[in-house]
């Protein structure tokens, strides 16, 4: 049975996005690409000197993957720069697709939400599909909505921290109130388990980057994701048992053997 | 000559430089890359008749790895 993500139109097999940053080398970033099974990675833009080619082999080869392209806004601080990165990015990526990120705080990289909210207005405004990396607040993501979102990706916690998902009880009632916004967790999970946890309560997607780049063997991990997320996946379909605090026995008591009353 | 901001380093041109010919004496001439000036967006479609002037501040960016 088909079970495809839907995001702005378009449909994907794989519920995996995957950044293409932080790898020890282009050829390990393409192995993990491919071993993640993903139909979406995420990239970015820089100033680079001319000579500096380090860039055009990643560029390259997630070109040659096939994958569809999710530019960055990464790094910036305001709705002006936000903005501007978009475009820069609609024009070289040929997409219209941007996954927006205004940095709010430089401890913890958190989202600036009035920021995101504002940028994603004028964005959406724009033409552009946009894709907010955001907190696990209701009303922010609400509010993005409003202005034109389609998809939310609130954060698991803060980018690189591997932590997973720091806040439950939000990450709930943001599936609860918004059963049909897809919605990506995106940033701060650190293993497969908790990508299961993730998806199993009924989030529609992953995005990360930092724990299978820095992993010990990148293209493993990538695929230890991909399972994770897709045995989450199915349990979520398949209906998860409701929690009990008393034992209740699997095996039939009825005919037990050396049983008395 | 003026000089103007490419990528937060100064450099000097001739006045009324345009954009196109300005990226090809930097080394951008191969294109795969999009600018910027004074935190504006400039598109590839303007870029010959976009001159730079003094204290122009000029970011142009290609791609990378991100997350």
């Amino acid at each position: 049975m088909s079970d495809e993500l839907t995001l702005y139109g378009k449909s994907f097999s794989s519920r995996f996005l995957l950044g293409t940053a932080l790898y020890a080398s282009p050829q390990i970033m393409r192995d993990a690409i491919t071993a993640s099974r993903c139909d979406i990675v995420t990239l970015g833009l820089r100033r680079q000197n001319p000579a500096n080619r380090d860039g055009d082999a990643i560029w390259q080869y997630i070109q040659q993957s096939g994958c569809t392209l999710l530019p960055n806004t990464a790094g910036c601080r305001s709705v002006k720069e936000a903005v501007t990165l978009a475009e820069m990015s609609r024009e070289l990526f040929d997409t219209d697709w941007i996954k927006l990120e205004v940095v709010g705080d430089d401890y913890n990289l958190q989202p600036d939400p009035f920021g995101l909210v504002e940028a994603a207005d004028i964005l959406i405004k724009k033409g552009f599909a946009v894709l907010p990396y955001c907190t696990d607040d209701l009303i922010l993501c609400k509010r993005l909505l409003d202005v034109g979102c389609q998809v939310i990706m609130p954060w698991g916690s803060p980018i690189g921290t591997g932590q997973g998902l720091l806040n439950r009880y939000n990450l709930r009632t943001l599936r609860e109130r918004l059963p049909d916004t897809p919605m990506i967790i995106d940033a701060g999970l650190g293993a497969p388990s908790q990508a299961t946890e993730a998806m199993e309560m009924g989030f529609d997607g992953i995005l990360l980057n930092t724990a299978v780049a820095k992993a010990i063997n990148p293209p493993l991990m990538a695929e230890a994701f991909a399972d994770g997320i897709d045995a989450g996946r199915k349990a979520f379909r398949a209906g998860l048992m409701q929690k009990r605090q008393t034992a209740s026995p699997s095996t039939p008591t009825i005919g037990q053997p050396f049983w008395h009353q | 000559m003026i000089t103007l901001s490419l990528n937060n380093e100064k450099v000097s041109l001739e006045p009324e430089t345009p954009l196109s010919l300005a990226l090809e004496q930097w080394g951008f001439g191969e294109g795969n890359v999009a600018v910027a000036i004074n935190g504006e967006f400039v598109p590839r479609s303007r870029y010959a008749e976009q001159r730079l002037v003094d204290n122009d501040e000029v970011d142009v960016v290609k791609p990378v790895g991100g997350g």
